[in-house]
């Protein structure tokens, strides 16, 4: 279980969360929206410790980990999809998936968890994890890091961010199979519908706050009048 | 060969066979020798160094030309040259170790010049490597290749940690549809210098050359890379050079490209920075802390 207990977090004067408290159980699919600005990313960063709170406190479990590094909270189950993938220069895709697992890792083991993501894996297992691969591509792997790590809280921050329509179509899928599997919390920054359809929880984000917090069916007001990023919802086209 | 000779020899070339052609050199004289019927070694007779000639059409051939010093105090300038005859296809592995106990100013200064023959093809992998407590370890390689119609050379060269003082020089001049790679890392640390230098003429139409240094420089070392490319006719360069600055390491990057034709396509791109915080984060993300993640991305940023 994940407790936010009055979270506040402060830049260049503004309020990005104000006084934030939620409790995310275990074995659930949590999906936080809203409109951009209104701190969902810097929210899932806070989890993973990549940004310190300005005050309040994350549990994790009963135990307060708001001061802990990154890697000590990865070590205790937390796991982090970015949302704009990094590279690196001279890792491969291999070397990555080996430092998730955090163990000996065959070449058979890494090809099945790129398989679970839509990649070819021969084709991509020895390849540099660096700017040669596509947006898709490296959305794709980041979320194969998360599979291979298989963190108890996996957070992912705006999958669907720069990607086309059939990757997102195939990212869908991903996580539909990911419900299915995985045990834990799963906590998803997304605008999008079809990934709300997935959660059974959804946290709708305004000005730094928590406007609502509940099934999609009890938010549908919300989710099929107002499109987050401005147009209209998939839903209504 | 002792087992510090051994160590240093698996340093440099780990990959030497008995089987193949080999000349090592230690402390200034040839202990070992082997050649076959296609690449003869032949000892300069007016100075320190071999002639390497291989054959036309020599297909595979592979070529160990390690130094070792283990005398402190030993300062050798050797002049090495590879004929590469027409068509012929050779892998050659050279470098120098140099173990030093004591601290009087060691130094190797290799100069190697190759001559590739129409359509020869060369793989050229250097290493250098310093150990042992004493100090002032310096290694200064110069190669020079000369490259005929439609030959390719790759060359390889690694320098991590050990040397005190470097300048490498690379010179090379290239016919029509002749192509050089050059990759190069090297790793500084403590007070240690490097300095490299790649001077490139391209004469012949459609030759082309690609450089991509990779280089990391910590504590107060200092590194300077320098590279002149000029394209006299229709042509391609294109040079790379990345590094990554720890502690209170010192980068320089000197580019020059000069295009004396329509047609001379050249590029230079550079990039020195310190280790970029999301590479750190993911890899902390995934469980290692800072100073294993940093040392996971060094690792592969020289591999």
């Amino acid at each position: 279980m994940l407790e936010l207990k009055e979270l506040c977090f402060k830049k260049d004067n503004k309020m990005i969360l104000n006084h934030i408290n939620l409790t995310l159980e275990d074995n659930k699919f949590y999906c936080i929206t809203g409109p951009n600005g209104s701190g969902k990313s810097t929210l899932a960063k806070i989890i993973m410790g990549l940004n310190k709170p300005t005050s309040g406190h994350i549990l994790y479990n009963g135990k307060d980990i708001t001061n802990l590094s990154i890697d000590k909270r990865a070590n205790l189950g937390i796991g982090f999809a970015f949302q704009t993938p990094v590279t690196f220069k001279g890792l491969t895709i291999y070397d990555i998936l080996k430092i998730a697992t955090k163990k000996e890792l065959t070449k058979k083991e890494a090809c099945a968890i790129l398989s679970k993501v839509g990649l070819c894996a021969k084709e991509y297992i020895d390849r540099e994890l660096n700017k040669s691969l596509s947006g898709g591509e490296l959305k794709r792997i980041e979320i194969a890091t998360i599979i291979a790590k298989n963190p108890h809280i996996s957070i992912f921050d705006e999958p669907e961010a720069g990607i086309d329509l059939w990757s997102f179509k195939y990212l869908t899928d991903i996580f539909k199979e990911f419900n299915v599997e995985k045990k834990g919390i799963t906590i998803v920054i997304s605008h999008q519908e079809r990934i709300f359809l997935l959660a059974d929880e959804i946290i709708l984000l305004e000005n730094g706050t928590i406007k609502e917090k509940g099934t999609k069916e009890s938010l549908k007001k919300y989710l099929n009048t107002t499109c987050p990023k401005g147009g209209k919802n998939e839903s209504n086209r | 060969m002792n087992q510090t000779d051994k160590n240093l020899l698996n340093e440099i070339s780990p990959t030497l066979n008995e089987a193949e052609v080999y000349n090592i050199r230690k402390n200034g004289e040839s202990i070992a020798r082997q050649v076959n019927s296609y690449v003869s070694i032949i000892p300069k007779e007016d100075k320190s160094g071999l002639d390497i000639y291989v054959k036309e059409n020599t297909l595979f051939g592979i070529i160990h030309i390690p130094v070792i010093i283990t005398k402190s105090g030993l300062k050798e300038t050797v002049y090495n040259d590879f004929h590469i005859g027409k068509n012929a296809n050779v892998i050659i592995l050279a470098g120098c170790g140099i173990h030093s106990d004591e601290d009087k100013m060691t130094a190797h200064d290799g100069i190697h010049r190759f001559f590739l023959e129409e359509n020869a093809k060369v793989k050229y992998v250097e290493k250098h490597f310093g150990n042992g407590k004493g100090k002032k370890r310096n290694l200064n390689p110069t190669t020079e290749i000369i490259m005929k119609k439609s030959s390719t050379m790759n060359m390889d060269s690694t320098q991590i940690k050990g040397v005190d003082n470097t300048i490498r020089i690379t010179n090379a001049t290239l016919e029509e549809n002749a192509t050089l790679e050059i990759s190069e890392k090297i790793l500084t640390s403590g007070n240690e210098q490097a300095k490299t230098e790649f001077n490139v003429t391209l004469n012949g139409e459609n030759a082309s050359v690609h450089v991509t240094s990779r280089s990391v420089a910590e504590n107060n070392s200092f590194q300077e890379f320098k590279s002149s490319i000029i394209g006299n006719t229709k042509c391609y360069a294109h040079v790379e050079c990345d590094a990554i600055i720890k502690d209170n390491g010192m980068v320089k990057a000197i580019p020059e490209i000069y295009a004396k034709n329509i047609d001379a396509n050249l590029i230079h791109e550079a990039a020195i920075g310190k280790i970029a915080g999301d590479e750190l984060n993911k890899l902390m993300s995934l469980g290692l802390n800072e100073s294993e993640a940093e040392e996971v991305i060094i690792k592969g940023f020289l591999k």
